[in-house]
């Protein structure tokens, strides 16, 4: 029999990943749409409002979906975990507040002008309004990871009589100590996750027509991003790292599988298969003294490992072990395409080097991947507590019974694959489509002219795509 | 102590204003969702669609403000009426989630419109009617243990809840109806006027069966409202009802398209302002105040802060946003 507990866990993770992939992609795009429409105006070139055309229609569906996997995250924590919000809203539910008031209505204020009133209110003051939802998305990641933050690292509270945490240092509780790399390792992500996908899009659009000039533009865009900022977010999660081998060393020993303690210099476990019961790896691969060179900058170093830890605190070290290799993995697989279209570049083969192309399509949907691996890695690695070393996940759940918790799962999950996965498909659809000049906007797809003044959605295969009676 | 105390008050006003801006305000999009399919022909329900797309993620984020705002200032009976209202709550975000992917979703195809349709005149039916239930669940009265929920995950189904569920749908449908009625023109606005007259009517008896049930609930409503001297404050409320109503019906024999909106915002309201009356100073009916609920003042204090600077600039952009795309509905469409 499954308990109401893990069930409610499950359905936690659930729809915060799927709710996690559109931010990822909604920081970046926001502020991508925001540099081209900045490029336009100042270049007055054409490829430009092509392309923020382009990807505006994207950015619609995508942002769409934000909103309302946002939406039922806001009442997660009532529904599933009651005890947590009585305990710990005192000091979590204003940061929320602070983000709906300083993000949230930013986003929507601005989003209805930014998608639909181009012509209405002229370049300038629309220009501000994307500008505005840019900084909105950005804010939205700021509040929400300064919570996630003092969930892993509390700072700036005292306890009450009723067992409640109650802030003490509202700096503090902002500020604590893993927040500013986990904002900092976020937003990259989220920015190099957006470039991932339009370094694919592109790709894919020079595969088929090398001269589309739209293409070229976002291509060498993208490559651009991944170049610079690859290498960065390998430093910054390095940085992280480092922070969380003082504040939540458990999970480091989770992460590089270190079950036993390492007294003169610990080795860097690459591959191998954690066994939770019997705890160790087997079958590894590791090379010596690495991971304390790494972790402590010398060779010799010594590192505790799980045996240090009281068995009841440990987490869950196969989910965190393997997550956590995935998004490394993909971390320098990102910086390999960086490097390597920085190469293509100095030998002006960036746009008919196919080579590329393929490897940089393939690549489009791995900063999604690494995204998740992270999330995982962090949040498994948390275990058992929801506020680290304070309050364990068991005392945090709502007293819900399973069968309640169990029809509301299923009912989530067939609703997100049936409607996410439709969004995923209308994305792929339109992302297939190359772009083009005189790219519509979305006050374009007008659908009574397109059906009736011109006989266009059966000539062109854009208007195809438009909606037609 | 008195310091806290008053923060609690103004925090409690600000989240009733934010759970009213939010029923007003997604209520007119989502009784556009529940008229869909009594709005004729496609184009019509185009334009009715386009009359709300630039502004409903807005009008929801007011949701957001009174959700997060009472698990911020009230944890104490967040955490109490989240799970007492569970059922009807993950039907309310489930339907929230199709009524907004409609908004995109539907122009991305021509094959599957009508599905998107569907989900958007049926996610919008069931969040107002899941609105209506949790109303209707909470006003009722809910079980505690301790400092949670004691009951079991059916409490929250009675005659009644169904009967708050089946009011607030009303509604929003006579919200909907007479925002078409501002921003439409030629059939479109006939038909308006028409759905109109029914839903408004809907709205009067619902509210009337609402407030002669409320008072049998429990003894608190039925002394708040019936006995002597608080009859005479609280009679004012149902006569005003009753002027609003005439006034509705009046407004749309003389096919007024500017007065109707209003008027129906107004109906809100005194609803509104009887539930106040019903509930206050308790948050969970009959168990918890907003007093024993509340957050430290060092919380309600920090975003206070916040709320008082950032509120009225929220205000004046989305009063912005509203005016962009004022006057009538362009029928060809902004989307
Ligand atoms: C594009 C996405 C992406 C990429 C390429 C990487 N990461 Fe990452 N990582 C994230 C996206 C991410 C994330 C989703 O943003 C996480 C989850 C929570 C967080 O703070 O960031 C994260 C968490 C995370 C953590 C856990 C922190 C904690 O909570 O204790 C560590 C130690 C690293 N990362 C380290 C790395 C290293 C050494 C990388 C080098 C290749 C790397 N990450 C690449
Ligand atoms: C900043 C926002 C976030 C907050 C405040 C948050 C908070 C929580 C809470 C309260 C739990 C429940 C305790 C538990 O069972 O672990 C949890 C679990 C979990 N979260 Fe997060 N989370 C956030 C972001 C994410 C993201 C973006 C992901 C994406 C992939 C994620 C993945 C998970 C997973 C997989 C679990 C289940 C872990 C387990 O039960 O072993 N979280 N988180
Ligand atoms: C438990 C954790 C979370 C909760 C309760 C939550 C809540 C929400 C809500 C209610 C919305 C809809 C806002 C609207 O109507 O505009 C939203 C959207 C958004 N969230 Fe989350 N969120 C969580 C985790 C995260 C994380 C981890 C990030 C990023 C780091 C994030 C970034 C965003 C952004 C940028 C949006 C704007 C919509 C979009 O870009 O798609 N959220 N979130």
């Amino acid at each position: 029999m499954i308990d109401a507990q893990v069930l409610a866990r499950a359905q936690f993770a659930f729809t915060i990943s799927f709710h996690i992939i559109f931010p990822a992609f909604s920081i970046g795009l926001a502020s991508y749409l925001a540099v081209l429409e900045g490029m336009w105006l100042r270049t007055r070139n054409p490829v430009y409002l092509n392309l923020f055309h382009y990807w505006l229609k994207i950015f619609a569906v995508a942002f769409g979906a934000g909103v309302v996997s946002g939406l039922v995250m806001a009442y997660q924590f009532g529904t599933n975990w009651s005890v947590f919000s009585d305990k710990a809203g005192a000091v979590l539910g204003p940061l929320m507040a602070y983000e709906v008031m300083s993000a949230f209505f930013l986003e929507a204020g601005f989003l209805g002008v930014m998608l639909f009133g181009l012509k209405r209110v002229g370049p300038t003051l629309h220009f501000i309004a994307t500008l505005a939802v840019a900084l909105g998305t950005f804010a939205s990641a700021f509040w929400i990871l300064s919570v996630n933050s003092w969930m892993q690292t509390p700072a700036g509270y005292a306890i009450n009589a009723q067992g409640q945490f109650v802030p003490a240092d509202w700096l503090k509780v902002i500020f604590n100590p893993s927040f500013p790399f986990r904002l900092v390792h976020m937003v990259l992500a989220a920015y190099l996750t957006t470039a991932l996908v339009v370094g694919a899009v592109g790709a894919f659009h020079l595969l088929k027509d090398k001269a589309n000039l739209e293409a070229r533009k976002m291509f060498s865009m993208a490559m651009w991003m991944a170049t610079l900022v690859a290498p960065i977010q390998i430093l910054a999660g390095d940085s992280h790292g480092l922070n969380s081998l003082e504040h939540q060393p458990a999970k480091i020993m989770a992460m590089e599988g270190h079950y036993q303690s390492h007294p003169h210099g610990a080795p860097l476990i690459l591959f191998g298969l954690p066994n939770q019961a019997k705890g160790e790896v087997e079958y590894k691969i590791e090379i010596p003294k690495l991971s304390s060179l790494i972790l402590k900058h010398n060779l010799d170093a010594p590192l505790a490992g799980l045996d240090t830890v009281p068995r009841q605190d440990w987490p869950y070290v196969p989910i965190v072990f393997w997550s956590f290799r995935i998004m490394v993995g993909i971390g320098l697989l990102m910086a390999l395409l960086g490097g390597v279209s920085l190469l293509a570049r100095l030998r002006r083969g960036l746009y008919d080097w196919r080579p590329l192309h393929r490897f940089a399509l393939a690549m489009g949907p791995m900063g999604f991947v690494a995204v998740l691996a992270g999330w995982i890695t962090t949040e498994v690695g948390r275990q058992p507590y929801t506020v680290y070393g304070l309050l364990r996940t068991s005392q945090s759940a709502s007293p819900l019974q399973a069968p309640a918790v169990a029809a509301s799962l299923a009912a989530f999950a067939v609703v997100y694959f049936v409607v996410f996965g439709s969004g995923l498909f209308y994305l792929l659809r339109l992302m297939g489509h190359p772009p083009h000049d005189h790219e519509e906007g979305l006050e374009e797809h007008d659908p009574i002219r397109a059906a009736g003044i011109t006989p266009a959605p059966a000539i062109d295969p854009d208007r195809a795509l438009q909606p037609v009676h | 102590m008195t310091y806290s105390a008053d923060l609690t008050l103004i925090w409690a006003g600000l989240i009733a204003f934010a759970v009213f801006a939010y029923v007003v305000l997604d209520g007119f999009d989502l009784g556009i969702g529940i008229l869909f399919p009594m709005l004729g022909s496609d184009a019509d329900r185009d334009t009715a669609m386009s009359s709300v797309a630039p502004v409903w993620d807005g009008n929801e984020t007011w949701l957001i403000l009174g959700g997060g705002g009472m698990l911020a200032a009230f944890p104490l009976a967040y955490a109490i009426l989240m799970p007492a209202v569970y059922a009807p709550l993950i039907a309310m975000l489930l339907g929230l989630v199709f009524r907004g992917v409609a908004f995109e979703y539907r122009w991305r195809t021509k094959r599957a419109r009508w599905a998107w349709d569907l989900a958007f005149c049926g996610g919008s039916t069931l969040a107002a009617f899941s609105q209506g239930v949790i109303l209707g669940a909470i006003l009722q009265g809910v079980t505690v243990t301790g400092r949670g929920y004691g009951g079991g995950w059916w409490d929250w189904l009675t005659p009644f809840s169904l009967l708050t569920g089946v009011s607030v749908v009303a509604g929003y449908g006579m919200l909907g109806a007479t925002w078409l009625i501002m921003k439409t023109t030629d059939n479109l606005l006939a038909r308006a006027f028409h759905l109109a007259w029914r839903f408004g009517a809907a709205t009067v008896v619902a509210i009337g069966a609402v407030s002669a049930a409320t008072p049998f609930l429990k003894a608190d409503y039925w002394r708040r409202w019936l006995t002597f001297p608080n009859i005479i404050a609280t009679a004012q409320v149902p006569l005003l009802v009753a002027i609003a109503a005439v006034a509705l019906f009046f407004c749309l024999r003389r096919k007024n398209e500017t007065w109707p909106f209003p008027i129906a915002l107004g109906l809100f309201a005194l609803g509104y302002a009887g539930l106040a009356i019903s509930l206050y100073p308790d948050i969970v009916p009959g168990r918890v105040t907003i007093w024993q609920a509340s957050a430290p003042a060092s919380s309600l204090g920090f975003m206070l802060i916040g709320a008082g600077i950032l509120i009225p600039v929220i205000l004046a952009y989305t009063g912005y946003a509203y005016w962009v795309f004022r006057g009538k509905t362009d029928p060809k469409g902004y989307h």
